[in-house]
């Protein structure tokens, strides 16, 4: 962490210029991003400001329809480059899971790491069950998803993201879909990754936990980054107007 | 929105032009391997050192034309076989398939037959179906039930496929989600109710590009009544050929089923993918 050299300084994330259109409606028009190493980077906005499609763009999930992304320096938007190459950099969560019913949690969370990254299946294994114990989900290594509480499927699936050992983590709205009282054990192992020093991309409905884990908070707004920077300035003396009313909207009081 | 009119970069022409030089490569290769799998195939075949006699016997163009009138006309009768037994195998199919899934008790009996129905034609090939109904129901001799050849093996057809069918669709009730059922329960709907106003209409959606494949599946085995001596285009392809010692018809009457079973298999294939496309929204 301390050694700075030449390759930290290149953002792990950058975006120029990046456009996405459904049809005729502009999604994101014209962003700019710099992700940098060990950055929490939260994305607020209303729904439909664009934030789920972003991330989805820079997971490769999606066409783009103009401007670049990079990662560590390296375009990716590019045709001629492999988007399994960059996925295979970046971990990616879901707002609804997406956890593989057929697979236990153990199966889901070594499938990656055997297939894909080649390491030897007993040895994905054991990081698999070191990660499921750290996060309290020793016991539902061998249950199937479909078993687990909400909240420990997110748990499972974030679990799953970090066996890859990604250079940058990707959040959809993890908690969106959850009971109250289960978000609470997501967002503390979301916190618990962002002090380890992960990067982490994540859009967010939390306020309270954006302000908490953010190291810059990004506010979308039809299809741009209209205002960002620490938690402290953007959620609590805003520049923009806009910002302003999104957040009375949001903000208790 | 300060934008006015926004036009590709540079860079993403580039990406345009990239893309789309893929896809001209794309096609290139499968033209490519599609005629080089076609070469390989025809000369494999017309190489092969019984090559003449196959085609005098099987692809003699003389008997094809003779043949072709009475192959027609016995087509004709698969084609009435095909869309009478089909709407009925639906019926047959959709009606065993509900009765399964009733609860109640006074139904007991009506259920247990629909499983031995189910079981017992999915377990006996059609063509048997097609030969004891052909002839052992007029051997019977009853008063009111028709000895009519057409009709009796149509009556196998939709037995054996009604089975087939009914697990079909069977299959389909199940996919549906049981919070569908809850909440039509929620709204007072009657077990009933809730079964053709929610789940059917869902079930049946689903299960169309399975069903479609049944129905390709029927239209070659009207071929079958063949068997009991129906005058349909195989076993008009098979008298010519008896006669003429020359088996040409008999892929003239291949032919014609083919001509009616792909344009079904394509317009299955359309279906499966716009369902697709409106399920994921």
């Amino acid at each position: 962490m301390s050694t700075l050299t030449g390759s930290a300084r290149t953002p792990v994330l950058s975006v120029r210029g990046l456009r996405k259109t459904y049809g005729d409606r502009v999604v994101l028009d014209g962003l700019d991003l710099d992700v940098h190493q060990h950055d929490v980077v939260c994305l607020i906005g209303s729904s439909g400001s664009g934030k789920s499609t972003l991330l989805r763009c820079l997971d490769l999930l999606e066409e783009i329809d103009d401007g670049v992304i990079e990662l560590d320096g390296r375009e990716v938007s590019d045709p001629r480059v492999d988007p399994r190459d960059a996925r295979r950099e970046i971990g990616m969560v879901f707002q609804s899971y997406n956890l593989f019913p057929h697979l236990s949690v153990l199966r889901n969370c070594t499938l990656a790491p055997t297939r894909v990254h080649g390491t030897d299946p007993p040895a994905a294994e054991a990081r698999a069950r070191e990660l499921l114990a750290r996060f309290g989900l020793s016991e539902k290594a061998g249950a199937h998803p479909d078993q687990l509480s909400g909240g420990q499927q997110q748990r499972a699936a974030l679990v799953r993201a970090l066996c890859t050992e990604p250079r940058v983590l990707l959040l959809d709205e993890i908690t969106a879909a959850l009971d109250p009282e289960l978000v609470g054990e997501v967002l503390e192992m979301v916190r618990a990754e962002a002090e380890a020093g992960r990067t982490m991309v994540l859009a967010t409905h939390e306020m309270a936990f954006a302000r908490q884990v953010a190291t810059r908070v990004c506010f979308l707004d039809q299809g741009r980054i209209l205002e960002q920077g620490a938690p402290a300035e953007v959620l609590t003396s805003p520049r923009e107007e806009r910002t302003r009313q999104f957040l009375r909207r949001v903000l208790p009081g | 929105m300060s934008e006015t009119v926004w036009s590709p970069s540079a860079r993403e022409l580039e990406r345009r032009r990239l893309r789309k030089r893929d896809r001209a490569r794309g096609a290139l290769v499968a033209g490519v391997a599609t005629l080089a799998v076609l070469a390989v195939l025809v000369w494999t075949v017309t190489s092969s050192p019984g090559w003449p006699r196959v085609r005098e016997t099987f692809f003699s163009w003389p008997d094809a034309k003779a043949s072709f009138p009475e192959i027609a006309k016995g087509f004709w009768i698969n084609v009435k076989l095909f869309l009478v037994a089909e709407p009925l195998i639906l019926l047959v199919g959709v009606g065993v398939a509900v009765v399964r899934q009733t609860v109640s008790p006074w139904l007991t009996p009506v259920r247990a037959a629909a499983v031995i129905y189910t079981d017992l034609l999915r377990g006996v090939p059609t063509l048997l179906v097609v030969v004891l109904l052909a002839l052992g129901v007029p051997a019977l001799q009853l008063t009111g039930v028709t000895t009519s050849l057409f009709w009796l093996t149509l009556a196998a057809l939709v037995l054996s496929y009604g089975a087939y069918v009914a697990e079909v669709v069977r299959a389909g009730i199940e996919t549906v989600h049981p919070s569908q059922v809850a909440s039509a329960k929620a709204l007072a709907l009657s077990r009933g109710q809730t079964m053709r106003f929610v789940v059917l209409p869902q079930a049946l959606r689903r299960v169309v590009p399975p069903l479609l494949n049944d129905f390709v599946s029927l239209q070659k085995d009207t071929a079958l009544v063949s068997a009991v001596g129906v005058f349909e285009a195989l076993f008009a392809a098979q008298d010519y050929g008896n006669y003429h010692f020359n088996y040409t018809p008999l892929l003239v009457a291949a032919a014609f089923f083919v001509a009616l079973t792909v344009p079904l298999a394509r317009l299955t294939d359309w279906l499966g993918r716009r369902t697709a496309r409106r399920e994921r929204g």
